[in-house]
């Protein structure tokens, strides 16, 4: 396997769902290419750290604001139709 | 290695089901018990896609109460979440376009295939690079990170590895197919790593400093 060809496996290797054959050569790849492996290692880094990151929490006074907003609406939708909110 | 874990916490199907057959026949309850599973995550893909807070709290809005009106309009076919989704991610490029109309905002933008996003120099991280800046500093080091990334990247990568979609998923979210979810997120991935590595690499010094 070449490098190219690591990379356009890579994401698939990541997310685990690789054919046995297919990540069996990759691994075998990975043990002798240095590149190859700390480009993998950081990627997965980059994944976790963005993923238990926490950006964009939503604070709980913004989001009962938001909520109470979007319920309203929703009822006020209600009353302009009559009843129910579409076709059933 | 481990597959990545879904960050959206799996609820009984049916239930959910059930939730939604009561929003449809006028159960405003029933919406807001959705609203309370789904409120964080629209949030978060709004903030990221539009980078404005403003603007992700009218997607939150805007999102929930299309959904509502539309609620005759889901077959069940998908996910509720993965419908929703779809209504918000379209909400917030609206938003993004209305605020950028100089630069065409388009998920199908043509992705180069091109294999020059090799990784050129690879410089391996400090264990735990995260651990070397407060809070604070990694909030933004990430922030500022992921904004440099076209919009059709950051949005495929908060979809897949940030709000845990499936590609599958994602694809129906955005309409775009398969194969393009996974080049995208290749490049998206690929990026973000490079650009973290401004931070992230191991110091030759090894004092800890910064």
């Amino acid at each position: 396997m070449k490098c190219s060809e690591f990379l356009q496996e890579l994401t698939n290797y990541l997310d685990g769902v690789l054919d046995d054959r297919t990540k069996s050569e990759l691994e075998d790849h990975l043990a002798w290419c240095h590149n190859c492996y700390v480009v993998c290692d950081t990627t997965k880094k980059t994944i976790e750290i963005y993923r238990d990151s926490q950006l964009y929490e939503l604070p709980d006074d913004l989001r009962t604001r938001l909520r109470s907003a979007i319920m309203s609406k929703c009822q006020a939708h209600n009353t302009q139709k009559g009843g129910g909110s579409g076709d059933v | 290695m481990t597959a990545i874990e879904n960050r959206v916490a799996s609820e009984p199907v049916s239930d959910e089901l059930a939730l939604v057959q009561a929003a449809k026949g006028g159960d405003v309850g029933a919406f807001e018990e959705l609203v309370r599973r789904y409120d964080r995550n629209v949030f978060r893909i709004a903030q990221h896609i539009t980078q404005n807070r403003e603007d992700a709290e009218d997607v939150v809005q805007d999102a929930f109460l299309k959904a509502y009106s539309n609620l005759g309009q889901f077959q069940g076919q998908s996910k509720f979440y993965t419908w929703l989704v779809r209504i918000a991610v379209n909400e917030a490029l609206m938003k993004l376009r209305r605020r950028r109309p100089e630069r065409m905002v388009s998920l199908d933008e043509e992705v180069k295939t091109e294999e020059d996003s090799l990784p050129r120099e690879v410089a391996d991280w400090s264990p735990n690079p995260e651990q070397q800046y407060s809070q604070a500093e990694l909030r933004d080091i990430l922030t500022r990170t992921i904004q440099g990334l076209p919009p059709s990247f950051r949005t495929v990568f908060v979809l897949r590895d940030v709000e845990g979609l499936s590609t599958e998923e994602t694809a129906e979210a955005l309409d775009l197919s398969i194969p393009a979810v996974k080049s995208r997120l290749l490049r998206a991935r690929l990026q973000l790593r490079e650009r973290l590595s401004r931070f992230f690499q191991k110091r030759e010094s090894g004092d800890g400093t910064k």
